[in-house]
């Protein structure tokens, strides 16, 4: 069937939670009514990234693109666009006025800047078809592999490229592909890390449902490199969009027989299975993510023995994180030289960011390494909302830290991050504004470790909490100046003796926030301020009497009845009442509320 | 999956699927479909258009919808663009004379001059 226009809907996490599927299931009904159904396709693809903006909807051949479509949009676009051809330019993502909207897509900042190596079949391609993964040279990495290439020279072309590993640790994939393929066993195992938990990240999640094949390709390719016939992807049960798509991709894969037996006539068989997490964020250290699959409560071994040694059911196992397999047919197909000609000298290729937080572009974004955060934030990111002044960027979530405005030209790799006293991680990055207080966002993450640490070890299950403990004392305006002392000596501590990578980094948040914004710690405990006024205990809603113009707004605003005055005259807030909920300075048009 | 042959021919058949997504360096055809085109009978000229391309195997051009371009008169009216920018406008059409619009302008390269505007005007 041929189709004069293909219409490719958004269906990611972001964009379906605003609607995408109902748009695409109104869109197919009206196609119907107006008797257009066999002239055009509906297309339902993964991330395009711009989340902000959606959901997203292109329509080719002209190649428009248009944001923000509501249900409500869809017979306009069926009206205008599809049986006259007229382009919705209200719903233009971009310059509305913009005549060659053909590239649209391609001309508007937040595209044009990155590089889409890893995310390059996510919104182009329907994740639920094969047969469009392979028309993007997909498979064909494998078969060159399988039909020209030894298990070694797979490994070589991989340590050649330089790819480091994208789950947040960044140890070199070629050499932990060596150590695999070195390991001498009657069965070894290729696992996946797909269980990714920091708080605000989902760039695996987007491969995943974008993109499905790619990674199944990659594993089949890595088995192949060292000697495995079983895969195992450890993906959790929270996506249930990315568990589907894999389900429907290995399941096409093996009808396809590019999963299964003699794969490509050759004498190499690789089969995939899931197994779906419960949401432990231990799950996604190595070790705890192995004894899971095993069906044992996740929790993490010591090493050595590494996985490539002894890993899942005791067998030398390889295990990689989604958008590091998700890179492998790429390198293969385009030859190391060209992978490594990307990025800096230490850190090749590409990154996925999931930015969020005080940004305008909320999205998702794919940058060659190098890339300098100022660049991520304001050309691709669109700057700060409401005009407000950037004070750091956290990246690697409750193991990272964070990279104080001082730090904005510094370009974005591994090492850069790790001097900086943060950590690449696995592409989380969260941009704070000066409303942001960093002791409280350093309580923020350790809430999460605390929550999460499995309590195997003391450091981690009792360490965490005492740190916890601290801030909360801190933030509640009754610390002491030594409380500093002891919360870095505490932290040190947890970082020398825990068991595992969850333990070993959970003290980062507190340590660069520490580095950097010490003289917010020291405000809090000794002048008992919060100089962000987010800590509620340290800060009190005051009106300017100057300001003021009595218009009483405030007073019937207050859910507690804190605010009295004459209407005319200068108001007054009773502390002893109020409650720092703040909707008295939200309302204030004269801006003469606010919180000292 | 038993070959490489195998996996290139499905690469071919659903690149020619998907090879209305690219724009670059393609020849288009654009069709006005507004209220004067559709009336006239834009639909079927455009059907007729991706027939005839889909049943000669080309999947060099797009075929693409406009809106009235203001010659209400000569619809249906189909612009032919070439990736150089050149532009031939046919006017007048029926399926009959898209399909020889595929064969002698798309395939050999030669406009057909008696269904142009130019012709028209004389």
């Amino acid at each position: 069937m041929i189709y004069r226009s293909h219409v490719l809907i958004c269906a990611g996490t972001g964009c379906t939670a605003s609607k995408s599927i109902e748009i695409a299931e109104s869109l197919q009904k009206l196609l119907v009514e107006h008797g257009l159904d066999k002239e055009v396709k509906i297309v339902k693809t993964g991330c395009f990234g711009l989340c902000e903006k959606g959901p997203i909807m292109v329509i080719y051949p002209e190649g428009a693109t248009y944001c923000k479509v509501s249900v409500e949009d869809v017979p306009e676009i069926v009206e205008e666009h599809l049986v006259k051809g007229r382009i919705v330019k209200r719903l233009l993502l971009g310059d509305k006025e913009a005549e060659d909207v053909a590239k649209s897509l391609e001309n508007v900042g937040f595209f044009n800047r990155q590089m889409r190596v890893a995310l390059r079949n996510c919104g182009v391609i329907n994740p639920e078809n094969i047969e469009e993964y392979i028309a993007r040279d997909g498979y064909k990495a494998l078969a060159k592999v399988l039909t020209e290439m030894t298990p070694q020279e797979v490994i070589e072309t991989i340590k050649k490229s330089g790819l480091r590993g994208r789950g947040g640790a960044g140890f070199p994939t070629g050499l932990k592909w060596q150590f695999a393929a070195q390991s001498q066993a009657d069965q070894k195992y290729v696992c996946c890390n797909a269980d990714e938990g920091d708080p605000g990240a989902f760039m695996d999640r987007s491969v995943l449902e974008g993109d499905p094949h790619s990674v199944l390709e990659a594993m089949t390719i890595a088995g192949y490199a060292i000697g495995a016939n079983q895969g195992y992807i450890y993906v959790r049960a929270e996506y249930p969009i990315a568990v589907q798509r894999l389900r429907i991709a290995i399941d096409q894969a093996r009808e396809y027989g590019l999963l299964g037996k003699n794969i490509f006539g050759t004498d190499f068989s690789f089969d995939i299975d899931l197994r779906l997490g419960a949401g432990a964020f231990v799950c996604g250290e190595e070790t705890a993510l192995m004894t899971s699959i095993e069906g044992k409560r996740g929790e993490p071994r010591t090493r050595p023995p590494f996985p490539a040694v002894k890993g899942l059911f005791e067998k030398p196992t390889l295990l990689n994180n989604v958008e590091t397999y998700a890179n492998i047919p790429v390198i293969i197909n385009n030859g190391p030289e060209w992978f490594a000609s990307i990025g800096t000298e230490k850190s090749k290729g590409t990154k996925v960011f999931a930015v969020g937080g005080k940004i305008n572009n909320t999205g998702l974004v794919e940058i060659p390494m190098g890339t300098t955060l100022r660049e991520v934030i304001y050309d691709i990111g669109g700057g700060i909302p409401n005009g407000k002044k950037f004070k750091a960027a956290q990246t690697g979530g409750p193991s990272g830290g964070c990279i104080p405005a001082s730090h904005i030209d510094a370009p974005i790799d591994y090492d850069s991050l790790t001097e900086l006293g943060s950590m690449m991680g696995s592409g989380g990055l969260i941009i704070m504004d000066e409303d942001n207080c960093m002791v409280d966002i350093a309580k923020f993450f350790l809430e999460f470790t605390v929550d999460e640490s499995c309590g195997k070890c003391p450091p981690c299950r009792i360490g965490t909490k005492r740190m916890l403990e601290i801030l909360e004392k801190i933030t509640q305006g009754k610390g002491e100046e030594s409380d500093i002392e002891k919360l870095e000596t505490l932290a040190n501590s947890i970082k020398k003796s825990a068991l595992c990578g969850l333990g070993q980094t959970a003290p980062n948040p507190i340590l660069s926030t520490l580095r950097y914004f010490r003289d917010e710690y020291i405000a809090h405990v000794k002048d008992k301020k919060c100089p962000a006024g987010v800590c509620k205990a340290l800060v009190q809603y005051v009106i300017l009497a100057d300001k003021c113009r009595g218009c009483t707004l405030c007073a019937k605003k207050c859910p507690v009845g804190a605010i009295g005055g004459e209407v005319k005259k200068p108001h007054t807030i009773d502390a002893s009442k109020c409650i720092k909920c703040g909707v008295c300075m939200e309302s204030c048009k004269f801006a003469a509320i606010v919180t000292q | 999956m038993k070959s490489i042959k195998e996996l290139e021919a499905i690469r071919e058949r659903a690149l020619k699927e998907m090879s209305i997504r690219n724009n670059e360096n393609k020849t288009r055809i654009v069709v006005g479909m507004a209220t004067c085109g559709i009336a006239a009978g834009a639909r079927q000229v455009m059907n007729a258009f991706v027939e005839e391309l889909n049943k000669r195997n080309i999947h060099t051009v797009n075929v693409a919808m406009t809106g009235c371009i203001g010659v209400c008169r000569y619809e249906p009216i189909a612009e032919v663009i070439e990736p150089n920018g050149e532009k031939t406008t046919y006017v007048k059409l029926d399926a009959e004379k898209a399909r020889r619009i595929v064969a002698e302008h798309i395939v050999n390269g030669k406009p057909v001059m008696e269904f142009t505007i130019g012709a028209a005007e004389k």
